[in-house]
C-alpha cells in the first residue's frame, strides 16, 4: 500500500503547488491588467494618428471600430478592422487594419488610411517580420519608402501603375527586396478597390462593440 | 553559507561556467534577440529574474518534493514566473514587450533555467541557490549584452539605439559611429559568428591566464598541475 500512499502524496503536492502558482499568476494579472489595457489603447491611438493627418473629425476614433469577419474581399484571411472618422455626421475617413499575407517572412500588418474621397492619407506598417536591412525598410523607422503612398488613390496612379517600377508600375522598389514591396502594394490596392465598392455601407454600419 | 562561497557562485556563473559560453544553454533566445544592445539587456534581465526566483522556489521546496514529480513542478514554477514577468513587461515596458515579442514567453523553454533547478537548486540551500541563479543569470545577461552590442555596432554602425524602451521618454537614435553597417551581422548567421567569436575569446583569455599562472609556479609542481588543468 506504500506506493499508493506515495502517489496520493505526490498528487497532493502537485495540486498544492499548482494552486500556489495559479494564485501568483492571478495576483500579477489583477495588478497589471488595467495598465496593460491602457497601454494597448494608447498604442492603438498613437499608431492610428499618422493615418489621420490632414483629416478633421469629431469624437473618439477607436469608438467607431468595425470588425469585418472573414471571408471578405480585403487582404488577409483573418477578420479585418476598420475605424471610421466622421466630421459633423458626414464620413471623413476610414482606417483599415489589414494583413498582407504574402510577405517574405510571414504576414505584414498594415494600417491604411483612406479619406472619404478615396485618397490615401497614409500607410503604416504595424507589424512585420521582414529581413532586417532589406525588407524591413517598409517600416517608417527604417526608411521613408512607405510615405510614397500618401495622396495616391485608385486612379492615381492608374490601374497598371499599382506595382513597383521593376514590374512596370509607378512605385519605388527596395534594393534587394521585391517580395515585400509587392505584398504591400497589392494589399493597398486591394483595400482601395474594396473601399470604392463598399464606401456607403462601411460608413453606415453600426460600430462593433467590445467582446465581439 | 559564507560570503566567499556566494562570490564563488557568482564568479562561476559570470565566467567559469557561463551558461551561454561554456554550457551552451539557452542558445535559441541568445541567437534570436541579440540584434541590439537594448534587446539583449532586456531579455537577459528578464531571464536573470526568472532564474533567481525559480532557483529560490525550487530550493525552498526541495525537501517536500518527491523525485518522481520534480520535473512537472519545475515546469509549473518556471512557467508561472515567466507569465508574471511577461505581464509586468506588458504593463511597464510595452515597447520592449513588442520588440522582444515571443521571446519573453519563450524564456520558459530556456534550458539554462530548468538545468540550474535540476543540477543546483534541488540540492543546495536557498542562499546558495539564489547566488547561483543571480550568477548564472548575470553571466547570461553579460553574454547577451556583449553579443547584442557587437552585432548592433557591426550591423548598424551605431550603439545604444532605442534606449528609451528601458528608460522611457522619446525614441532615441543612439550613438551613430558609421553610417550603415555590415548587414550580415544582424542576420541569423551573424549571431552564430558572434557567438563563435565570444567563445573563442573566452578560451584565449583562459589559456593566457593559465599560462601566466603556471609561469609563477615552482617547477616541480607544474606537471602534476598541468595534467588537471588541461580540461579547464
Amino acid at each position: 500500500m506504500k506506493s499508493a500512499q506515495g502517489i496520493f502524496a505526490s498528487a497532493a503536492t502537485l495540486t498544492l503547488i499548482a494552486a500556489i502558482c495559479t494564485a501568483l499568476v492571478a495576483a500579477t494579472y489583477q495588478l497589471t491588467t488595467s495598465r496593460i489595457s491602457a497601454n494597448q489603447q494608447a498604442f492603438l491611438e498613437q499608431s492610428l494618428e499618422p493615418a489621420l493627418s490632414g483629416v478633421s473629425y469629431d469624437g473618439s476614433i477607436t469608438a467607431s471600430k468595425l470588425v469585418i469577419p472573414a471571408p471578405h474581399e480585403l487582404p488577409g484571411s483573418d477578420a479585418a478592422v476598420v475605424y471610421r472618422a466622421y466630421a459633423e455626421g458626414r464620413p471623413a475617413a476610414a482606417l483599415f487594419v489589414v494583413t498582407a499575407r504574402d510577405g517574405y517572412s510571414g504576414p505584414i500588418r498594415l494600417l491604411i488610411g483612406i479619406r472619404a474621397d478615396g485618397v490615401v492619407t497614409a500607410v503604416r506598417v504595424l507589424e512585420h517580420r521582414e529581413t532586417p536591412g532589406l525588407g524591413d525598410r517598409i517600416d517608417l523607422s527604417r526608411s521613408d519608402w512607405v510615405k510614397q503612398f500618401d495622396g495616391s488613390s485608385m486612379i492615381n496612379p492608374n490601374f497598371g501603375g499599382w506595382a513597383i517600377k521593376r514590374d512596370g508600375g509607378e512605385f519605388d522598389q527596395l534594393t534587394g527586396a521585391s517580395v515585400t514591396p509587392r505584398a504591400v502594394i497589392k494589399a493597398i490596392s486591394e483595400t482601395l478597390v474594396y473601399f470604392d465598392a463598399h464606401r456607403d455601407e462601411l460608413f453606415s454600419l453600426p460600430a462593433t462593440g467590445e467582446g465581439q | 553559507m559564507t560570503t566567499g562561497e556566494s562570490i564563488e557562485q557568482l564568479r562561476a556563473g559570470l565566467w567559469k561556467d557561463n551558461p551561454g559560453l561554456v554550457q551552451l544553454l539557452g542558445l535559441c533566445p541568445l541567437l534570436a534577440v541579440t540584434t541590439t544592445f537594448v534587446n539583449g539587456l532586456a531579455l537577459g534581465f528578464a531571464t536573470l529574474v526568472v532564474l533567481a526566483c525559480s532557483n529560490v522556489l525550487v530550493s525552498a521546496t526541495r525537501r517536500w518534493i518527491r523525485p518522481e514529480i520534480r520535473i512537472p513542478i519545475y515546469v509549473l514554477i518556471i512557467a508561472s514566473l515567466v507569465t508574471c514577468i511577461e505581464l509586468m513587461f506588458k504593463a511597464w515596458f510595452p515597447s520592449l514587450d513588442r520588440s522582444l515579442g515571443i521571446f519573453i514567453p519563450l524564456i520558459v523553454t530556456n534550458c539554462a533555467i530548468v538545468a540550474r533547478a535540476e543540477v543546483f537548486a534541488s540540492r543546495n540551500p536557498v542562499g546558495a541557490s539564489l547566488a547561483d541563479g543571480i550568477g548564472m543569470g548575470a553571466g547570461f545577461t553579460l553574454l547577451l549584452v556583449t553579443i547584442g552590442a557587437f552585432r548592433e555596432l557591426i550591423g548598424q554602425g551605431s550603439i545604444l539605439s532605442r534606449l528609451d524602451m528601458i528608460l522611457g521618454g522619446d525614441p532615441m537614435a543612439g550613438i551613430t559611429l558609421i553610417d550603415g553597417g555590415w548587414l550580415l551581422a544582424i542576420l541569423p548567421p551573424g549571431a552564430f559568428f558572434s557567438l563563435a567569436l565570444a567563445v573563442a575569446a573566452k578560451n584565449v583569455i583562459d589559456r593566457r591566464r593559465e599560462a601566466a599562472r603556471r609561469a609563477h609556479m615552482p617547477r616541480n609542481l607544474r606537471r602534476a598541475d598541468g595534467a588537471t588543468a588541461t580540461r579547464a
